[in-house]
Parts: C-alpha cells; structure tokens; sequence
C-alpha cells in the first residue's frame, strides 16, 4: 500500500516519539560531559521514521549521515545500541552488526551519495532484490559529490533512493544562499531522474514518496530524488548557538508546525494514540536509552584497539608501532 | 603447472592480468573512463568488455569522485571493483573518496565493511604529456593509513603484483609508468604469477653502494648500476616494489651490506617517499652507513610542461652523479 495503515501510523508515531524523547535524553547527556558532539533529530523525525518504514529492513539498505540515527529503530535496537558507543567514542561504534541493514554515520557531507549508488548498483548487478536510501542535507546537495553520484545513478538507472532532507539551515547558512534551483528536488531533472518534493512534517506523505520510490526501483525504473522539507527546530549540534542566526519568528512559526506535536494530535484525533500511550512510550525510549548507554559504558576497550582493523593484518611498521604502544603502556602485547 | 614464459610489454601483461583475474573471480567489476569499448586510453582495459559483457566492464561517466566512491559502494555489495583512474593527476577529484572513505573504510566500520577495491593509475613522466598527466603523488597517499601503494618497476612484476593486489581485501593504489608502458618489456609467466605485496626486489646484487627506488626510476637506476660495473663500483639495485607496505628489512639488509645508499624518486624532493626510506634507514641502520644516504628527485615546481621536462626528470646522468659523489663521500 503507497499509504500507511492504522497500525503503521501508530508504529511510526512511536518510533517518532521515541525519536524525540531520546533526543532530549542524549542533548542533556551531551550537556553532563558524558558523551561527545551530537547532531540533534528535532524537526526531522517525520521525515527520517516516515521514510525507513517505507523500507524492508530486510532488503533495503539505509544509509545515514549523521542527524538520522535515533530515528532508525525500525532497523533493530542494534542501530541505537552502536549509536550509544558512537556518542562515546567507542571504536566499537562504528561497526552496526550484520545484517543489519545500516551504515554508522557518515561525517563527510555527501560522501556516502556515491556508496549508496555504487551499493545499489552493486545489488543489481547481483539479482538482489531491494533499493538503498541515502540521507543527506540541503548543505550536502552543494557537494560535489551530489551530483557526480546523482548523474551516474541516472546513467546505470541504479535502486537508489536519495533522499535530501532540507532543514532550512547548513550551520548558520540558509537554503537561499545554498542553491539558486527553484527546489532541491529539482536538481533531479539534470540527472534524467524524478525530483519530488514532499512535506516532511508530515509522516504518512513522506511514507508514500518513498514507497513509490522504491517500488519504482524495484520495478528496475531507476532512482528518485526526495527532497523532505522540515525545520531544523535545534542546534546544528550540541557545539552550535543557532539564536546568533535562527530568527525567532521564524522558529517560533516551525515550532507551531512541529511533526511530532502535530502527530499526536492527529492520531490523538483519530482515537489512535492518547496521552497514557504517550507516557508509557516515553518511559520505554528512556529505558531502552539507558539500558544502550549502560552497555555502552561498559564494553571493554583495548588499546589494541587504536591499531586494529587498519588493515587486514597489520604491515611490519604497524607490528613495531602496536608493539611502542604496549611497552609504553607497560602492558604485554595481546 | 606449467613453466612457460612470454616476453610482454608492461601493459600487456597488465591487460592480460585482468583478463585472467576476472575469468576467475566473478565478484570483479572493472570501472572507469574509457575503459569498456575504448579498451582505455592505453588499452590496458583491452579486449574485456567483448570478453566479460557490460555489466562487469562499466564506462562511466567522466566522475573520478563517483568512480572511486561507487567503488565503496560495490565493496559493500561484496563485489570486487577494479577501478581506473585514466590519470593519477586526476585523482585529486577523488582524493576525498580515496583518502577520507576507501582508505578508512575497515577501520571506521571495524571491519564491517572492507575496502577490496583496486585503483590502477598511470602516472610518471618522460612521454611529453599534457598538464596533471605526469605527476607522481605516491608519497600524498602513502600518508593515508589504510591505502596499499604498489608500484611496479617490469612486466612480470606488473602480473604478479596485480594478481596480488586486486586479490588483496584492502584497498590498493596501483600505479602504472606511463614509460613503461611499452618501453618496459621483460618474460612473464603464463601462468598464474603471484609476487606478494610489501617484498622489494633485490634486481641487481653489489657490494659499495645501493641505488633504491620504485616504478620506472628502478629500470634507469639499473641502467646506471651496470655501467658502473666497468668502472670498478659495484652497484646494488633494490626495486621496493610498494611503498605500502615497505619492506624495511630488505632496506636495511642491503645498506647494511653496502654502507652506502642512494634513494631515487621521479616527485619532488620536499616530503617525497625518499625522505622516508632515508628516515628508515637511520632507524635501522644508521650506524653501517660510511656516507650520507643520497636522494635524487624531482625539483620542488609543479610538474613541468613538455619541453621543461627532461630537466625535471631524474635521468641516468643524475643518478649516476649522485653515486659518485656518494662513494667520494665519507
């Protein structure tokens, strides 16, 4: 179905809710000095959970960059657990554990457009059956790598889903000194593909984008480009003061359009959710928030681990390296 | 098994090792400008797309960035892509690719996901080509950790390193001269012909002095080493073959024996791989040298055009200078 039913509606809703709800969790652990920089997810939660319960977890590859994560649970409870380690500084936060579906956050802007083709082109060529979607923002679609990665997913008519979310802001930099294209969507027509712009406040709406997108994909038609309008309603990260930029008017209108505030109400409207559904949401996202940090917190770190995984196995100056670093622990090698 | 040999040009046998790699290893993918029904600008794509169809001999469009970046994304898909960049000059549109992606994609991703990816690329002078065609960045990437950079000096090594390197699970640069091309023609093996990443080459044993060196420089340094021989100097050879991995123990095994060492590069002398060989050999062995180690570079300007370039290039007339004065030395 192009349209999400009841129960999807609700299950979105929850993810949302979650979403948020972690959010503030993981901004006040920021604050505590307990983990590292974070891009906060508020404003794009409709966009980011409408778009991944469009996907089969199974098939379909998610590619983030880095403001999505708390919003992919619908990928299992892995993508938040590597997330928490991530936020710590953990090596292990980089490694989402197959097969789950999910790439760790990408710093680069844009620099995963390119894998996410090259993926979906890879799958193909393999009779794979599925589509990747790629994040990104209106910043981003500036890369280079944007349109190198959008013109050659074109030309190979590759099952990828690019899907830009436009927040309003790169940092301090407003999408009208980002781009001079009547939309970011678009920018599709210079690679031959469909450019479709969608509400993404509005759950269901970016559902049946991405749903039309990926069938269209799977029916070996080629990629869409999604550009999700939100509002960046936080910081661009824990490190950023957008009150020297961000009007406060202009704020103040999103923040009456906020996703997941007019959600709730919609589903409140519709008898599909209520405020006891609301609190015993709330109460699970910061037990399932805790529970990853708490195991985060506690998985062991080598200094081995400073050397691994560099290559497959380490080369004769990497050995003398690993071994400078144990003696100067005094530690035996392990 | 059998032992025959056929005298090849360099990318002869670099054409002919695609060939029996993708023959053997499905997973391969080859990428690139030109590379399908041009066969690539040198024909070192040959022949493949006729043999191997569309989907696995892909021409791309002209996106370094895509090339290398889509290459991630085969890698992940758990195919094997063996990409060209048509120039190594050009890679700089990939560098973030190459650099801040392939190189750290294990590490980042703690071996999730690995980065078999093989990018082969022309580069050296000595054939008049336009700006960017020539440069020799190998000591950019060689600051990358994460990045293999093979650099084979004959036409055997070339099927043998390439064998390896496309087999490797971690990324390899694998740079080919561009006067070598044709110029370089040696017996290779018809069979299959492995030589593994990270072991030089001692091509030319002696006793006062070694000439070490990589890629095309290695064939003048052996020219040099041999005229040498009727002058009295017995001059050893040692072709490192890659740079990563580097094999330090033939490096200081062989400046250990001789004392003396020349190091030959075709880049430009400041923070060019030379200046490392020379580091390592104070590390190693430092205390056997009986004279300062020698280096013969590029100059420090950009990579000259056409009519500048035979006084930009490291000639034999150079090398040769640099040993002399190596073993008046000390």
């Amino acid at each position: 179905m192009a349209k999400p039913n009841d129960k999807q509606l609700q299950m979105i809703l929850e993810d949302m809710v979650i979403a948020r709800t972690q959010a503030g969790r993981l901004w006040n652990l920021q604050r505590q000095g307990q983990v590292g920089t974070i891009a906060p997810i508020d404003g794009h939660e409709a966009a980011v959970v409408g778009a991944v319960h469009a996907l089969e977890p199974e098939s379909d590859w998610v590619l983030p960059q880095y403001r999505e994560p708390l919003g992919l649970r619908r990928y299992g409870p892995e993508v938040l657990d590597t997330f928490m380690l991530y936020n710590l500084g953990h090596p292990a936060g980089g490694h989402i554990p197959d097969p789950v579906k999910v790439a760790p956050s990408q710093i680069s802007l844009g620099a995963s457009i390119p894998h996410a083709v090259g993926l979906a082109w890879g799958m193909s060529l393999k009779n794979e059956s599925g589509v990747v979607l790629v994040f990104f923002g209106d910043g981003a679609s500036s890369e280079g790598d944007f349109y190198e990665a959008g013109n050659l997913a074109g030309v190979l008519k590759a099952p990828v889903i690019l899907f830009c979310i436009n927040n309003q802001w790169a940092i301090s930099t407003p999408t009208h000194l980002q781009t001079a294209a009547d939309s970011f969507a678009s920018k599709a027509e210079a690679f031959g593909i469909p450019g479709v712009t969608v509400d993404g406040n509005d759950p269901s709406a970016v559902y049946e984008a991405v749903f039309n997108a990926r069938k269209r994909a799977l029916n070996g038609k080629g990629p869409t480009l999604i550009e999700a309008t939100v509002y960046r309603l936080g910081a661009h990260t824990t490190a950023d003061d957008p009150t020297r930029y961000v009007p406060s008017d202009e704020l103040s209108a999103a923040q009456e359009k906020d996703p997941v505030h007019a959600f709730i109400k919609d589903l409140t409207d519709r008898d599909l959710w209520s405020d006891t559904k609301q609190k015993e949401i709330e109460t699970v996202a910061l037990e399932i928030m805790d529970d990853a940090f708490e195991k985060a917190k506690n998985t062991p770190l080598s200094a081995n681990s400073l050397m691994d995984h560099c290559f497959v196995s380490d080369t004769s100056r990497q050995l003398r390296q690993r071994s400078f670093l144990m003696e100067s622990m005094g530690k035996s090698n392990e | 098994m059998s032992n025959k040999v056929s005298e090849l040009s360099m990318l002869e046998a670099i054409n002919e090792t695609l060939h029996s790699e993708m023959a053997r290893d499905e997973r391969i993918v080859v990428l690139g400008e030109d590379v399908g029904r041009n066969g690539g600008v040198f024909r070192a794509t040959e022949g493949l797309i006729e043999k191997f169809g569309e989907s696995r001999v892909v021409d791309t469009p002209i996106s370094e960035a895509a090339i290398a970046g889509s290459a991630v994304g085969l890698a992940m898909a758990g195919l094997v892509p063996v990409a060209e960049i048509q120039f190594l000059g050009f890679s700089y549109q990939a560098m973030h690719q190459i650099a801040g992606q392939i190189a750290r994609l294990r590490y980042r991703t703690q071996s999730r996901f690995e980065s078999q990816i093989t990018i082969r690329a022309p580069f050296g002078g000595g054939v008049r080509t336009p700006e960017l065609h020539s440069d020799s960045l190998e000591a950019q990437f060689a600051n990358i950790p994460g990045l293999k950079i093979v650099l084979p000096s004959t036409a055997s090594d070339a099927k043998g390193l390439l064998t390896s390197a496309i087999r490797d699970p971690d990324p390899v640069l694998f740079l080919e001269p561009l006067r070598g091309y044709r110029g370089i023609r040696d017996l290779v093996p018809d069979e299959e012909h492995i030589v593994p990443l990270g072991k030089a080459n001692l091509i030319k044993k002696g006793d006062d002095v070694v000439i070490i060196s990589w890629s095309y420089q290695v064939e003048l340094s052996r020219r040099v080493a041999e005229s040498l021989e009727g002058e009295g100097i017995s001059a050893a050879v040692l072709d490192l073959r890659s740079i990563v991995p580097l094999d330090i123990e033939a490096i200081s095994q062989i400046v250990s024996h001789c004392g003396r060492a020349v190091v030959v590069q075709e880049a430009p002398e400041t923070g060019g791989f030379a200046s490392e060989i020379i580091a390592t050999i104070n590390d190693e062995c430092f205390w056997s040298l009986e004279a300062p180690v020698a280096r013969v570079s590029g100059f420090d300007v950009p990579y000259p055009v056409g009519m500048l370039e035979s006084l930009y290039v490291p000639d034999e007339a150079r090398i040769r200078s640099a040993v002399l004065k190596t073993m008046e030395n000390g």
